[in-house]
């Protein structure tokens, strides 16, 4: 049977992440309830639904921002934040030092960009590869400057945060998370925090990586950019995965009522 | 009431010579105490549970017991763990040691509360918590810690004058002697405030020079 999927898949692809009923509890409330899904390189997979879904919960759970509650999350093989142990599979977490090793596989950008405000564009971009990846000086700021021109920043590599735009310090955090090479981003509602005017500029940039190949997963209230970008979405209400698949089958032929409720609440049709 | 100028202005000379003997102490001690705090205070937001409960400890100490039985300690038990030192070195470590606990609270105060995000980016770069509080946090906090760490300075120059207790020969020290032979309380404790007046305001003045250079953002 052949799917109307916008990547050939073969039998012989095993996907980049896997997660397996990834849960998510405060106390007694639970935030995820068992969410399952695969991500092929290459693929950008886009999250929506009403606020408090899960959908951030999701991503900061991918590179243990958040610690999970249950499941388990891995990337191209590597079983992220420790391993189940024994016959009664205990979760044993691992060192700080190895989560470290296993986060700067994720590239991560945050909604409200959290740049470091002493470092100016330039040092933000460079002290990943710095200080963690450990390039010479030299080096880290060649691939800084080179990441800064991708995300069409070139001219303001030496300004700090708070002389930028909004839109602006976006970009530099995406070229923040570049700059480490990362097997996937996570984009966690990076245009929210925008004023209307700066949206485009930043979408566009995820729409070009999009495009080069990037691997990534984007949580959004931007729903033409969901449909133009996605080569599958994901909808999630309540801390579960309701309806998957194509955009277009999706924002045209809803199956399950509560992504129909939604999709028409937020396109207003 | 009158006042005996001409001990007044015989004290003024042998009073700067005290001066100079608390300058010097308070210098070493604010070094050392900086140092010592900015350690204690990483070690307290750091990863190693046993640690952080020895600084919690440690501050706990400093803060709940006077600083004159800290000097004494210090000055009667180092001798007795083999280190002869004699008091200006016993007052130097005792006032350091001090001095580094309180500052010690004022860095983890001021890095602990670096907005959250912060943190989370680094660490989404794959940044561990030593990094983070070098490269990230710290930088941060270098401003906002200034007024406090400017009146941890002040205490610290005005808690010299309790080393006149172990007899080293600070300013208040210096006063006392000549009240002893000249039985001039008023004029050489008035005397004294000043000394330390000048002193300190002109502490305070260079602090808000270095804040206004420490860079902002």
């Amino acid at each position: 049977m052949v799917t109307a999927m916008s990547k050939p898949i073969t039998a012989s692809d095993k996907p980049l992440l896997s997660v397996r009923d990834l849960r998510k509890s405060y106390g007694d409330h639970e935030i995820l309830k068992g969410i399952s899904f695969d991500l092929m390189a290459g693929e950008t997979l886009v999250l929506i639904g009403p606020s408090g879904s899960g959908k951030t919960t999701v991503l900061r759970c991918l590179n243990h921002l958040e610690t999970p509650s249950g499941g388990e999350i891995t990337l191209a093989g590597d079983t992220i934040g420790g391993s189940y142990v024994g016959e009664a599979a205990r979760w044993e977490p691992m060192s700080e030092t190895k989560l470290a090793l296993q986060r700067r596989k994720f590239g991560f950008v945050f909604q409200r960009f959290n740049l470091f405000p002493h470092l100016t564009a330039l040092q933000n971009v460079a002290i990943g590869p710095r200080k963690v990846l450990g390039l010479s000086k030299t080096a880290a700021e060649a691939r800084a400057a080179e990441q800064l021109a991708r995300v069409s920043l070139a001219g303001h590599m030496d300004k700090l945060p708070s002389q930028l735009s909004g839109g602006q310090q976006q970009r530099v955090a995406i070229a923040r998370a570049l700059a480490m090479e990362p097997r996937l981003i996570l984009f966690d509602e990076p245009t929210s925090a925008l004023d209307p005017e700066l949206v485009n500029e930043v979408l566009d940039v995820i729409g070009a990586l999009a495009r080069e190949g990037m691997t990534m997963i984007v949580v959004t209230h931007e729903m033409s950019f969901a449909r133009k970008v996605a080569d599958r979405l994901i909808f999630m209400a309540d801390g579960n995965i309701v309806e998957e698949g194509p955009p277009e089958d999706i924002f045209s032929a809803p199956r399950e009522e509560k992504t129909k409720r939604f999709l028409t609440h937020v396109l207003n049709r | 009431m009158s006042i005996d100028w001409a001990i007044v202005e015989m004290a003024i000379p042998l009073l700067a010579e005290g001066t100079i003997m608390t300058l010097r102490i308070s210098a070493l001690a604010a070094v050392f105490g900086l140092l010592g705090g900015i350690a204690l205070g990483l070690i307290s937001l750091g990863g190693w549970t046993w640690a952080r409960w020895a600084v919690r400890a440690y501050v706990d100490f400093i803060r709940g017991t006077p600083l004159l039985i800290q000097i004494f300690i210090v000055f009667f038990g180092l001798p007795m763990t083999g280190f002869r030192l004699g008091e200006f070195w016993a007052g130097v470590i005792a006032l350091s040691l001090n001095s580094a606990g309180y500052i010690a609270e004022v860095v983890r105060g001021t890095v602990g509360s670096v907005e959250k995000g912060q943190t989370e980016a680094a660490k989404s770069i794959g940044m561990t918590r030593g990094k983070i509080l070098l490269y990230v946090l710290l930088p941060q906090s270098i401003r906002p810690m200034m007024p406090a760490l400017t009146n941890d300075l002040i205490t610290l120059v005005k808690n010299t004058s309790l080393l006149s207790v172990i007899s080293v020969y600070e300013l208040t020290r210096s006063g006392q002697a000549i009240i002893a032979s000249h039985f001039v309380p008023l004029e050489i404790f008035a005397l004294l405030a000043i000394y330390y007046y000048v002193i300190i305001s002109a502490l305070s003045y260079i602090s808000r020079l270095i804040e206004r250079r420490v860079p902002a953002w």
